[in-house]
């Protein structure tokens, strides 16, 4: 027995070493090291221009970052094309991008199909991935165009999901519904992770969003982190003075209502 | 009237499935370049301004000088590939007219690509990125057609340029719609033009609601619509496409674009055909194009004047006497071209200055002397090409003519404005019937600073020996003086009951030899 047992690594579901990039001259995250792994849900808050989104598009290679590396499943993103790899991660972000010359399944099943599933597995989890998103078996022939905002975003995480990926990511994907729909979307979307046990990493301005749906959060400002804990660590009291600012309202608003609560009910 | 609309509808379905192969040929090879240039334009910003710029280019370039310009191109390429691969091709007709059409047409589709698929939405484009498309994937699934409605709209745009501009294909040897205006335009037959133009557009029309036919069911994706324009216009072109019978003939007679020339050519023809020989025209080429055309074996057979050959082709500046220029011309021709000088027809077709009678009579006008004292007063008009020719410069300074004014003019044109006073004197063609016919007088040369241009038969090197072709033009040498040819002129010239250059050769062809009738 030895006193030092080798430590043994965990396989990361996502891991970025070292990542930075720059646009031109303005260099948006540097140095970032993040780790999520299988099966956890992770938010990403921070300020506009913070690099939120920046990070997230260095996963699947949207952007592919100027210094360090990306792993996913322990696995260097550079070793294979960038379209392979995001065949494999579910993309949701706030402005849909629904293809709109196509049908509710055809945008559905867009991946598979450049996967070369067969056109009858295709149907099948078209029909399986509208229920999931609580749509109407009806909708499948329909244009993009004639859905509802809800509707959309909700093909959207169908979308992503279509190909069974195990990692979600997600940038301000519910961003633009309104209040009810929203939430109401970001808890079916939480239960959906649990079931499928997928690992999510989401980029959100919302605290609120993200304190109530993420396992954890990361804080961004200026291209780094500054802080990385779970909800309630960072609700009370943080050393940092922007992580006490962002979850300072989140806090405040809850205890507002709180107070309107217990009075109700005393009244 | 009648018999000239009935003479256009019959020359209708070889002019315009001629125009329909061209323009066709012509859009499916442009749209094919214009899509490539498009893809690589929206890809990279670096090719983009050169391709848009390049295109825009081109479409400033008159259609008529881009046509031209593709004709001197496609010799030279032709002369290489017979070095390197001991082959030539024809460098006129269908060529150099595809290829110019084909360029023509880009810019729209082009501009029209690019900027349909730079201004998509960049959420569909991201979200194109991010399902996992290639860069292929995306464009033919996503980003072409959601520009399709913008691309078709630039196809459209397209075809109607083609489809107009295919009409200037006629002087460099392509039989098109063209040819009722090229050549109706010379013998002032308007309603041989009028038919030319209104076919043209009648063409255009049909293409462009059947592609708008096709654009609509782009938009509203009904493939039905799509299916039934296509079809439409797969069938036109395969109806247009199908061989005639024509094509086989064995001797090509080419003529310029002037009445004379359509006379001559049409008497030719008919003599190789009473020969026995079967024989096309190849009529309204450039008149630098006829000889280049003959020296390479496009056309076997055409008539041109030793002046002409003199000055343009063999570029001298001297003005030699009548026969020794044409012993000169004739060794020339034989030794640089092998091109064979079969005889002259007997009269001169030359530039001379001539003058409507009663203002020549008013100013006392009878030789070019005459006229020089009172050039500072006189308007001059000249025909497109003389004052670039090097009779100009030697005319004015053996003269020391000084107009008050120099205008050009289609020679067709050129006619009228001296009738109406708006010129006072122009550059006229000795052979012309409209001296005649507007009653104008021709100044005498007493210096005799105007070449000869005797009417010469030519024929090309591989047709220099040919008994058939020598035994059909042998009766025309020294057949035909210049009143004949006059006469012939104006009988299509006139505005009064005119004949078509076809009855006015059958006429000349009478005159030649009176036939001995019961």
């Amino acid at each position: 027995m030895s006193a030092n047992p080798p430590a043994i690594e965990r396989v990361r579901a996502i891991e970025l070493r070292g990542v930075g990039h720059a646009y031109g001259a303005v260099r948006v995250i540097h140095d970032l090291d993040l780790a999520v792994e299988a099966g956890e849900f992770v938010a990403i808050v921070g300020e506009s221009g913070s690099g939120k989104t920046t990070t997230l598009k260095t996963i699947n290679r949207l952007l592919d970052p100027d210094a360090g590396e990306v792993l996913i499943d322990g696995v260097p993103t550079r070793v294979q094309p960038a379209h392979l790899l995001r065949r494999r991660i579910g993309y949701v972000f706030q402005r849909i991008g629904l293809f709109p010359h196509l049908t509710v399944a055809e945008n559905i099943g867009v991946t598979p199909k450049l996967l070369g599933w067969s056109s009858t597995t295709i149907a099948a989890r078209v029909v399986e991935l509208l229920d999931l998103v609580n749509l109407p078996q009806t909708f499948s022939a329909r244009q993009p165009a004639e859905l509802s905002g809800g509707q959309r975003q909700r093909v959207g995480v169908a979308r992503a999901l279509a190909a069974r990926p195990s990692i979600m990511l997600m940038d301000e994907p519910f961003g633009a519904l309104d209040p009810v729909t929203r939430d109401a979307l970001g808890s079916e979307y939480r239960r959906l992770h649990e079931r499928m046990r997928l690992t999510t990493l989401m980029v959100t301005h919302d605290v609120l969003e993200a304190v109530l749906l993420a396992d954890r959060i990361v804080v961004m400002r200026s291209g780094s982190i500054v802080a990385d804990g779970q909800p309630r660590d960072l609700l009370n009291d943080h050393p940092d003075e922007t992580v006490r600012a962002l979850m300072d309202m989140p806090r405040r608003q809850a205890l507002r209502v709180a107070a309107m609560l217990e009075e109700s009910v005393r009244g | 009237m009648d018999d000239r609309v009935a003479a256009a509808w019959q020359q209708l379905p070889l002019f315009l499935g001629e125009h329909v192969v061209l323009s066709a040929a012509a859009l499916g090879l442009g749209l094919t370049l214009s899509l490539l240039c498009a893809v690589a334009a929206v890809r990279n910003r670096y090719v983009r301004w050169p391709v848009l710029t390049l295109a825009s280019l081109v479409q400033t370039i008159p259609g008529l000088a881009l046509l031209a310009l593709f004709y001197p191109l496609l010799l030279a390429l032709s002369a290489l590939s017979e070095t390197v691969f001991g082959r030539s091709f024809s460098a006129l007709g269908f060529l150099p007219s595809l290829l110019a059409l084909t360029l023509y047409s880009m810019l729209p589709v082009i501009r029209n690509g690019v900027t349909g698929i730079l201004t998509l939405d960049p959420a569909i484009v991201e979200a194109a990125r991010g399902v996992g498309m290639t860069d292929w994937q995306r464009l033919v699934r996503i980003e072409f057609p959601l520009a399709a409605p913008m691309l078709m709209a630039g196809v459209r745009t397209a075809a109607v340029w083609v489809i107009g501009a295919a009409t200037l294909s006629t002087p460099v040897g392509q039989t098109s719609l063209g040819n009722y205006i090229f050549a109706g335009l010379q013998v002032q037959n308007w309603v041989s033009v009028l038919f030319g133009c209104v076919a043209a557009a009648a063409l255009a029309l049909i293409v462009d609601q059947l592609l708008a036919l096709i654009e609509s069911g782009v938009v509203r994706r009904r493939p039905v619509r799509i299916t039934v324009g296509a079809l439409v216009l797969v069938a036109g072109v395969a109806l247009a496409a199908m061989p005639r019978s024509d094509e086989t003939a064995d001797y090509v007679v080419g003529a310029k674009s002037f009445t004379e020339q359509y006379i001559l050519s049409a008497l030719i023809a008919d003599r190789i055909a009473a020969e026995g020989g079967e024989a096309t025209r190849r009529t309204g080429l450039g008149s630098a194009i006829a000889f280049t055309a003959l020296a390479a074996g496009d056309i076997d057979v055409y008539v041109d004047y030793s002046g002409t050959l003199w000055a343009n082709v063999m570029r001298r500046a001297d003005v030699p006497a009548r026969t020794r220029l044409l012993a000169e011309l004739q060794s020339w021709l034989a030794r640089e071209h092998g091109v064979g000088l079969l005889g002259a027809l007997g009269f001169e077709n030359a530039y001379v200055l001539a003058m409507r009678r009663d203002r020549a009579a008013g100013l006392g006008i009878a030789s070019i002397d005459d006229l020089a004292a009172h050039a500072r007063d006189l308007t001059v008009g000249a025909d497109l090409e003389f004052f670039a020719r090097p009779e100009w410069p030697a005319l004015r300074d053996a003269y020391g003519l000084d107009f008050a004014e120099r205008r050009e003019f289609q020679s067709t044109f050129m006619y009228d404005a001296v009738a109406t006073g708006e010129v006072d004197v122009i550059t006229a063609f000795s052979s012309d019937g409209r001296i005649a016919a507007n009653d104008l007088v021709v100044l005498t040369d007493p210096r005799g600073a105007f070449l000869p241009y005797d009417a010469i038969v030519l024929v090309s090197a591989e047709r220099a020996d040919d008994p058939l072709l020598r035994r059909a033009v042998a009766p025309l040498v020294d057949a035909i003086p210049v009143e004949m040819m006059r006469e012939a002129n104006h009988l299509v010239d006139r505005s009064v009951n005119p004949l078509s250059p076809t009855a006015a050769a059958r006429w000349l062809s009478d005159s030649i030899a009176p036939r001995s009738g019961p």
